[in-house]
């Protein structure tokens, strides 16, 4: 008998909610890749292959902070994980205005060349990540209070570091939001996206607001990297799991939408999350694709997209 | 104010303009008459600088900036009203305008915007793709007026503008002149709204000026058959 029939009601209801909230730390990872691709994507049109690579980096900072506090510094165990999350951002910022400046800015309107050479430049990333700190998983020490799990009630457990990861990506979302849509830079980046030789004619340095969107993007990534070292171990090829999912969420969203890739990052995370209790992970994710493929029939544009003539 | 001295403007081998000069006095509006594929829009993108100046000058106010990009040329002086309006469609109005303010680095719109461009106040909540034509040539108008130019360049403001809407605009150009120090270069085909705004009339063919005239004696024949297919 399927095991959906063989469960009680309240049980299905505990399945539900612990699916569901192991889901949200899917949600979260997903949600924070998917911020910073929102604006890469979404906003620049650049298809960057190479955004795992900044969680994947993200993450290994978290990891590499992680060992120097335990071997070096036991008692900021506690609180070392904010850190990691700036760290995280920072180095992966830096990187990635590097990356513009070397690479991207002679691809701008060019996606296909930005697309081969972004791919080859995760590859780099990888190779150097596997020569860097070894092509064997690592994990983070994580401080005691993100461990556990809250129970409050019977049957049902809920992972504290779901919940905290949570709780970063909502604050990371309304920061986003801020940053687009109510400050005088994101106005400069959203005028320099919709036109960028109309946006220069009319006093912005585009080259500018190129480099730094792009590098916030993937300083994004590397935050969902430090997320990531909370719910699973980090190893090269970490971040290129991520990327199809992530591209699949901000397309689903509609590109340019921030509420858009909200909505579409959980409904994915949590259909996966649940789906994945019944069937297999393979048969949970191909469900979640034709559902996609489905919605993405009838409305070709996202979940979410602006209503204006064009 | 507006000395432009050799300009020499390419699309790769094809050269559109070469070797032109002219200058515009403070305070003048010079207007650029001519035909469609004549040069009008690659001068004006070539002073704005979305086209590069392959060789000569563009002073403004005596500073030199063809080497400049848009963005600086903006803070030295200039300010462009493109052909087609080109505002950003999925932003406000008054995103919009704001995106004139970044220059000079203020956040708040004035009140003579809403003053010059009634309009535009009642839209402000609106996204700029979806206001009419001549709603947008004011947006656009209004968008590079509020970095405070030296000189505006205007490519062809009458393009697809119902005629009332291009009234108000030349109505709108007359007082501006008698409310600002401005200078004004502005391409244009249709010669009844060029002369109510222009001091001077230039007509260019093949990338060059083959005709001028002042408003004062203007030979309104002869500029009609320049601008006869």
């Amino acid at each position: 008998m399927p095991l959906i029939l063989a469960t009680s009601f309240a049980e299905l209801k505990d399945i539900f909610l612990m699916q569901g909230f192991a889901g949200f730390s899917l949600f979260a990872v997903f949600l924070l890749m998917a911020l910073g691709l929102a604006i890469i994507f979404g906003q620049m049109k650049v298809i960057n292959m190479a955004h795992g690579e900044f969680l994947t980096v993200g993450a290994y900072v978290t990891v590499f902070l992680s060992h120097m506090v335990v071997n070096h510094a036991p008692k900021l165990l506690p609180y070392y994980f904010p850190a990691a999350i700036v760290c995280a951002f920072v180095v992966a910022f830096i990187l990635g205005y590097i990356v513009e400046i070397g690479l991207v800015k002679y691809l701008y309107n060019r996606p296909l060349d930005t697309l081969l050479a972004t791919w080859g430049l995760s590859m780099i990333l990888q190779q150097a990540c596997r020569s860097l700190f070894g092509a064997r998983e690592d994990t983070a020490t994580l401080p005691e209070w993100m461990m556990g799990s809250w129970s409050p009630s019977e049957g049902l457990d809920i992972p504290i570091n779901g919940m905290f990861l949570l709780a970063l990506a909502i604050v990371m979302v309304l920061l986003v939001y801020a940053l687009m849509y109510r400050s005088r830079w994101g106005l400069k980046v959203r005028a320099t996206m919709q036109n960028r030789a109309m946006a220069g004619a009319v006093g912005i340095n585009t080259k500018r607001v190129d480099r730094v969107t792009f590098a916030l993007g993937c300083g994004l990534a590397g935050i969902a990297g430090a997320a990531f070292t909370t719910i699973g171990s980090v190893s090269p090829s970490a971040g290129s799991l991520y990327i199809v999912d992530t591209f699949i969420v901000v397309v689903f969203g509609g590109a340019a939408s921030l509420l858009g890739t909200v909505l579409s990052a959980f409904t994915i995370a949590q259909s996966q999350s649940i789906l994945e209790f019944f069937l297999t992970g393979v048969l949970a994710k191909i469900f979640v694709l034709v559902g996609v493929i489905i919605l993405l029939m009838i409305r070709p544009q996202g979940l979410i997209a602006s209503k204006v003539r064009r | 104010m507006l000395d432009v001295k050799n300009l020499q403007v390419a699309y790769g081998e094809s050269e559109i303009i070469s070797q032109l000069s002219f200058s515009v006095a403070r305070k003048e509006t010079l207007a650029i008459m001519g035909r469609n594929g004549m040069g009008k829009t690659t001068l004006m993108k070539a002073l704005i600088g979305i086209l590069k100046c392959r060789q000569g000058s563009v002073q403004v106010d005596g500073l030199d900036v063809a080497k400049f990009d848009s963005f600086k040329r903006v803070d030295s002086g200039l300010a462009y009203v493109p052909q087609g309006r080109q505002i950003f469609p999925t932003l406000s109005v008054e995103d919009n305008i704001r995106t004139g303010l970044v220059t000079v680095g203020k956040r708040k719109i004035d009140d003579w915007v809403y003053t010059l461009f009634p309009v535009l106040k009642e839209m402000r909540r609106r996204r700029g793709g979806n206001l009419s034509g001549g709603q947008q040539q004011q947006l656009a108008i209004a968008r590079a007026l509020v970095s405070e130019p030296k000189v505006l360049l205007l490519d062809e403001p009458t393009e697809g503008i119902q005629p009332s809407i291009i009234q108000d605009i030349a109505r709108m150009l007359n007082e501006l002149k008698k409310l600002r120090d401005i200078t004004i270069v502005v391409s244009e085909q249709v010669l009844s709204f060029t002369l109510e705004i222009a001091d001077r009339i230039l007509v260019m063919e093949g990338g060059r000026f083959v005709h001028e005239d002042l408003r004062a004696n203007v030979d309104e024949a002869k500029i009609h058959q320049y601008l006869a297919v």
